[in-house]
């Protein structure tokens, strides 16, 4: 069968996306720069199709309840939002880490602090990756640089989630989730019956089915040693999750003198930067974690072993910048290049910021 | 005769629901909770709805609902407990979905998802228990604290022009065209047992209906948090409390 290519939003890709993985629902509420996932869930209609639940609800507090909610049913649930929503939403995946329950949640960022501007940002990198809520907990971050991936990382961020009963997100920024490409969409994949849901979840909250043992989701736990243990098993499945899951792209770094490391949009424009770089001789090569927690240490560790500085691109102050430094142990010079507020780099400042920290004297 | 000749099989009168089990229970001797508890697990059991139910505990003295009663239950973060029964509900539109909050839980933290999920007209259940204090957190000041009453945190009484109004939230919910049975309950007495649990079957029935959200407000005592025995906590009740909170249906859709 010919692939179905599509040009559409990154949001738009990622909503459609969801419905063919075969999702049961989605609770969201509205807010630039992504307001078009649910804008697009509902004028699909799922329900009527695939039968998947699509709500707006009063607020973003009630969508990741929602979602905390329909995860510990073992259903395939969602939610997305933008930055000043995402803060609101601290609390519930704190309480779906402590639950152990497997749930997809996007932010497409936008600028802050505070209510900030609608415009592409990366400044939720420290909020999403060393755990914006309460306790010692992480999530799987996965973050987009295309279109394409704002589709297939539905499925690798739901797959991953339901392997290891954790919460897995899409951190994309404003850039991706609104601007327009050519993707090709999944198939569409039945939901799952309660049936197979049992089967796949047997801790799930669904009813004591021929009077099974009953089934508690809760995140407390008053006794201190049973806490503890809790925590080191929730610790324990990070270790798994650092060993099996780690991902980056590296492009053009067996040769380089100089490397970029960027995500998200940030590393579109760096590999346009390192094109104009290498036409003017300056052998530049780019390392793209795609996996933003679990860090991809070692490949950039490795990325970089024969490089004489480390450049990191991102829409921020400075954030990513402090795990590669701890990834090359400091032992070479990193520097950092952003911008903030919005505003998004040409290729030209990128490759002109890398000249004046490294090259130029 | 011997205890042990009376205590048969043939002459039972009254046992309590198995899905009540035996786990020693935290609540107060002569609190509410324990009474309303016994309700839901006998309504479930009569509805032979134990394979379908599900509760959603709050954060608050019921926290630990899921320990006492055999149905599948989630704990919610405080306040959220009708989100999570709305998407439970809409998830799974077969189960039986309620919730279980106190004051707190669901008059002050969680107005904001109590009113919307009333008005979505949800088919859950909203168990209420008002009992006009914060019990587990040591006896502070709930919405629904009365004029004058002496907690943690408003130790001279409840001041208007200090604390605010005590709130009356469910004659605000039975506005809402999404509720369809809103009623006030108590279960100081053995008949206002008997009809509190009538009104928990009506609203869970209403729930498997399809009919929108049931809200059954129990006014409750809370001996501990009052500082009374449990005797004094229920003449308190019915003389101060069934004043601004008083007993009855405030809307039946049928």
């Amino acid at each position: 069968m010919k692939d179905e290519v599509t040009l559409m939003k990154g949001n738009e890709a990622l909503a459609i996306a969801a419905i063919r993985y075969g999702a049961d629902g989605y609770f969201g509420y509205p807010i630039t720069p992504q307001s078009e996932v649910l804008e697009c869930l509902e004028a699909q209609m799922p329900w009527e199709t695939t039968g998947m639940v699509v709500l707006q609800a009063e607020s973003e507090v009630a969508s990741i309840n929602m979602v905390y909610a329909g995860a510990s049913c073992g259903k395939a649930v969602f939610t997305s939002t933008s930055s000043p929503g995402f803060s609101l939403m601290q609390e519930g995946m704190s309480y779906m880490a402590a639950s152990e329950v497997p749930a997809l949640v996007i932010n497409v960022m936008r600028g802050g602090p505070g209510l900030g501007t609608i415009h592409p940002s990366q400044a939720d990198y420290f909020q999403a990756c060393k755990g914006g809520g309460h306790g010692d907990y992480h999530m799987i971050v996965l973050a987009p640089s295309s279109v394409q991936e704002m589709a297939d990382f539905v499925a690798l961020g739901w797959d991953l989630a339901f392997k290891y009963r954790c919460v897995s997100m899409i951190l994309a920024d404003g850039l991706v989730g609104q601007m327009m490409e050519k993707v090709v969409l999944p198939p569409q994949r039945p939901r799952r019956t309660e049936e197979q849901i049992r089967q796949q979840c047997p801790w799930a909250v669904n009813g004591r089915k021929d009077m099974r043992p009953k089934n508690i989701i809760t995140s407390l736990e008053l006794d201190d040693d049973k806490m503890e243990e809790n925590n080191r098993r929730f610790q324990a499945t990070y270790r798994l999750i650092e060993k099996n899951e780690t991902r980056c792209e590296l492009v053009d770094t067996d040769d380089c003198d100089y490397l970029i490391v960027s995500f998200g949009s940030t590393a579109r424009i760096s590999m346009k930067a390192m094109e104009i770089a290498r036409k003017q001789g300056i052998k530049v090569g780019l390392a793209r974690p795609i996996t933003l927690w679990p860090f991809p240490e070692k490949h950039i560790r490795e990325a970089a072993k024969n490089v004489k500085g480390i450049l990191v691109v991102e829409l921020d102050a400075g954030q990513m910048i402090e795990d590669v430094k701890l990834a090359v142990e400091c032992k070479l010079p990193v520097e950092h290049f952003g911008r903030m507020g919005g505003n998004v780099p040409t290729p030209d400042e990128v490759l002109n910021a890398l000249k004046e920290k490294f090259i130029n004297d | 005769m011997e205890i042990n000749d009376i205590i048969k099989p043939q002459n039972l009168v009254y046992r309590k629901p198995s899905l009540l089990n035996d786990a020693h229970m935290h609540y107060c001797p002569g609190c509410s909770h324990g009474v309303v508890h016994k309700l839901v697990a006998e309504v479930i059991e009569d509805m032979h709805a134990e394979e379908y139910a599900i509760g959603v505990s709050p954060v608050g003295c019921a926290v630990f609902a899921y320990n006492y009663i055999d149905i599948d239950w989630l704990e919610a973060a405080h306040g959220r407990a009708t989100a999570m029964a709305t998407a439970v509900k809409r998830l799974m539109p077969d189960k039986l979905v309620f919730t279980y909050q106190g004051d707190g839980d669901f008059a002050a933290i969680g107005t904001c998802e109590s009113i919307h999920s009333c008005n979505r007209g949800e088919n859950i259940t909203i168990i209420f228990i008002n009992n006009a204090i914060y019990g587990m957190t040591g006896g502070q000041m709930a919405p629904t604290t009365l004029l004058g009453q002496k907690t943690a945190t408003c130790p001279y009484g409840r001041r208007a022009d200090l604390n605010g109004y005590p709130l009356s939230i469910t004659p605000l919910l039975a506005q809402l065209d999404g509720t369809c049975y809103v009623t006030r309950q108590s279960v100081h007495t053995p008949a206002a047992v008997r009809k509190a649990k009538k009104a928990i079957r009506k609203a869970f029935e209403n729930s498997m209906q399809a009919k929108g959200t049931s809200v059954v407000e129990i006014v409750s005592t809370c001996n501990s948090g009052w500082k009374l025995t449990p005797q004094q906590a229920n003449e308190w009740m019915v003389k101060n409390m069934f004043e601004k909170y008083p007993l009855g249906d405030l809307k039946d859709n049928g």
